[in-house]
């Protein structure tokens, strides 16, 4: 078997390739990006169907269209996106898939490339009754993609991928096997929708049975889960301190570092499934220790079901969790480590206490790229925009208007946001206002915030900042660039069309070069007692540098 | 060979340190090594500071380095190969382009360089790649190439000089591996 070094995420697609996977929809967001940049190269010449779709909501419904034709599906997304499309994701669980279809949600722990939240995405499984499994190396993103395939081949369900910024973005050798072929040519049709209203129409009453049906189904999953080999068990000589851990995803190879470094063998449990848990599995291993130290990221979810199941099969077992370990940002070896020794009650010393303390250091802030014609736009609002002018940011490079020296956002929240609370902000106050937003998040979220704007008669300044691509995830293309994300062309989608359309009165087109034009625009559409909208429109300079190469 | 070896690889977004990585990464492989690395993409790569780490050996489970345990510390830019200090050991040596990239609120380059003076006490080298590359290939952008030939070549990392130049053309685009090559060989002397 061939080994190749592969990034996570394009382990992903390999075990997406391996399952013969024949639809691929995604949002491109960090660290999921890199999942849809692989497919958008590789679909064409495999026969794959694959998009950038609009939004996350619209990339999971174009795969539950395929699905219910039957098609092997694959969506990819960034934590925020699950919420983005949770609204049919739920419905989609009780309907069940016809064609399997795998999505990969990428969280951040300690948020390295994500405003708004740190998101942990594992509650959605609660919420959704969706399998979950939580893959710890770039082997298993693409052995846990392939076996996700298998059981939502198996049982009819949408079965979630869950990594992490560590799982996503980590290189190593992987082991790849045959691709299967995909059952589409060149784009071209190759599923067929069957009417089956049972099975396809959630209406009340069919939806309780429905519901029904989803929980007997996770209870049947569960049992697969229980005699799942990839859940691996070490349990090697005498017990320390009748000590024993519980773990799943990159957290697991923390614990294997720290044992290594302290020399210990201690009885692990790496659990692969995050949902449905092998309960059975966790109570035969908790059924003969004293202590059991639940090694997770973020929330204690793990923590409070072995305690839960601690009742039934050992209520002597001491549950450790949050207590030794921090519920805000990521785990590494030297926080597990001293966690284990303290579990341990054992005088221990601990070998990876740092050498050398340093002091402070200035901080280097992330920044627009020297070039970035964005410096032109943030220039314009110094220079113009009065003393007290709201700044409502949104998800993209222009958020970085944030940081110092331009210190241009007073608020940040989520995709399309900025539109939607400014609304709210000059509804309740009067004061001026500028909502920034990028082309991209216009598309994704900010046409029906613009809408709610005009129909409610607001009059926030919006100012798309319109770089023709997706910029901060690595120029993906979007409706407005006149391609698909298979290269194809598009009708290009005008930002100045749909605001006229939406019925925004002033509308002005600048190219921020022009940086007079910009000033004047945004002074005499600041003063509106309507909607207002520019769009500020330059081609990112990174992409303008890479179209000019070729 | 210790049982692993560990570079942690410090620099300013847009610096090429996941290039380094995957080349890093694929000679690592191609000597039979197990190897893991990590990156981090997106708002991260901005401009800011970014580490990447990569880790080799008979059998490696995290891709991170722990703190004090990094052998080989590579600074793309002085302050930022500065500011991976908590990661050495004992042991540890620093391999630093002599280069900075200042910033508003940021040292001075005489601070920085006092800084690195004082506070690195193990093996280092503080070596100008930036401008060694930009006088002779009018470009700085390979002068991660030349610190990690330098590496190489100087035995610090402990992968053979072949294997290295292999990966490189394994991983940058075609087009631009004579100038790599010339890059990495140029360090041979440096």
């Amino acid at each position: 078997m061939e080994k190749k070094v592969l990034l996570g995420n394009e382990a992903i697609v390999q075990g997406a390739l391996e399952a013969g996977v024949d639809f691929v929809s995604t949002y491109p967001g960090t660290p999921a990006s890199e999942i849809g940049n692989v497919f958008s190269k590789i679909a064409n010449d495999l026969g794959i169907y694959f998009e950038f779709s609009t939004n996350e909501k619209v990339a999971l419904e174009a795969a539950i269209g395929a699905s219910f034709s039957g098609l092997r599906c694959l969506v990819a997304m960034k934590n925020f996106g699950l919420n983005v499309c949770s609204d049919s994701l739920l419905p989609l669980c009780y309907t069940g898939t016809k064609g399997p279809m795998v999505i990969i949600v990428a969280d951040d722990p300690n948020c390295w490339s994500s405003a708004q939240s740190e998101e942990n995405s594992r509650a959605y499984a609660f919420l959704a009754h969706i399998p979950m499994l939580e893959p710890s190396d770039a082997q298993e993103a693409k052995d846990f993609t392939k076996l996700a395939f298998e059981i939502s081949e198996k049982f009819n369900i949408p079965v979630i991928v869950r990594t992490t910024t560590r799982v996503a973005h980590q290189k190593m050798p992987v082991i790849c096997g045959q691709n299967q072929k995909s059952k589409i040519k060149n784009q071209n049709v190759a599923g067929r929708f069957v009417k089956d209203v049972e099975r396809f129409v959630t209406m009340p009453p069919r939806v309780l049975e429905m519901k029904k049906e989803l929980l007997e189904k996770i209870e049947k999953i569960r049992q697969f889960a229980e005699k799942l080999s990839s859940d691996t068990q070490f349990s090697r000589g005498k017990v320390p301190g009748n000590l024993g851990i519980v773990t799943s995803g990159v957290s697991y190879l923390y614990v294997r570092e720290a044992l290594d470094k302290l020399n210990l063998d201690l009885p692990v449990l790496k659990l692969s499934f995050f949902y449905p848990l092998p309960e059975n599995k966790i109570k035969g291993f908790i059924k003969n220790l004293k202590k059991v130290l639940i090694v997770e990221e973020l929330e204690p979810y793990l923590e409070k079901e072995t305690e839960r199941l601690a009742k039934e099969a050992n209520c002597e077992l001491e549950v450790i969790g949050k207590k030794v370990l921090p519920e805000v940002g990521e785990l590494k070896t030297e926080i597990v480590l001293p966690a284990l020794i303290r579990s341990l009650n054992k005088k221990i010393k601990n070998p990876l206490e740092a050498k050398n303390k340093l002091q402070a250091l200035p901080k280097r802030f992330p920044r627009p790229c020297p070039d970035c014609p964005y410096w032109l736009v943030f220039g314009a609002l110094k220079k113009v925009a009065p003393e007290g002018t709201i700044f409502g940011g949104d998800i993209g490079c222009y958020m970085l208007a944030g940081m110092p020296p331009t210190n241009l956002q007073d608020y940040l929240f989520s995709m399309g946001s900025s539109i939607g609370i400014g609304h709210g902000i000059k509804k309740s106050t009067g004061q001026r206002l500028i909502a920034m937003i990028g082309d991209s998040t216009f598309f994704h979220a900010g046409i029906s915030a613009l809408i709610n704007a005009v129909y409610n008669k607001s009059n926030p300044l919006v100012l798309v900042l319109d770089n023709r691509t997706t910029a901060m995830t690595g120029h993906q293309p979007n409706p407005g660039m006149g391609k698909t994300g298979s290269g194809s062309d598009a009708v290009e989608i005008k930002i100045e069309e749909i605001a006229r359309a939406c019925g925004v009165k002033n509308v002005k087109v600048v190219d921020p070069i022009n940086i007079e034009e910009l000033q004047a625009a945004v002074l005499a559409f600041l003063n509106k007692k309507e909607v207002s909208v520019i769009v500020a429109r330059r081609t990112c300079a990174l992409l303008a540098k890479k179209q000019s190469k070729k | 060979m210790k049982k692993t070896f560990n570079i942690v690889i410090a620099g300013v977004g847009g610096q090429g340190l996941v290039t380094l990585n995957q080349i890093l990464a694929e000679a690592a492989k191609a000597e039979g090594f197990d190897v893991k690395t990590s990156e981090l993409h997106g708002l991260s790569q901005r401009g800011g500071s970014v580490e990447t780490h990569i880790r080799f050996g008979d059998k490696i489970y995290s891709p991170l380095v722990a703190l004090g345990e990094a052998d080989l510390i590579l600074g793309l830019e002085m302050l930022e190969g500065l500011r991976a200090l908590p990661y050495a050991g004992k042991k540890t040596v620093f391999l630093i382009n002599k280069f900075s990239l200042p910033f508003f609120g940021g040292f001075s380059e005489k601070e920085v360089l006092k800084k690195i003076g004082t506070l690195i006490k193990t093996r280092k080298y503080l070596v100008p790649a930036s401008n060694i590359c930009k006088k002779e290939f009018g470009s700085e952008v390979v002068s991660g190439i030349y610190l990690l030939g330098q590496a190489v070549f100087k035995k610090i990392i402990p992968l053979k000089p072949k294997t290295v130049l292999s990966a490189i053309k394994k991983v940058v685009p075609e087009k631009y591996f004579e100038l790599n090559k010339k890059a990495f060989n140029l360090s041979k002397n440096g």
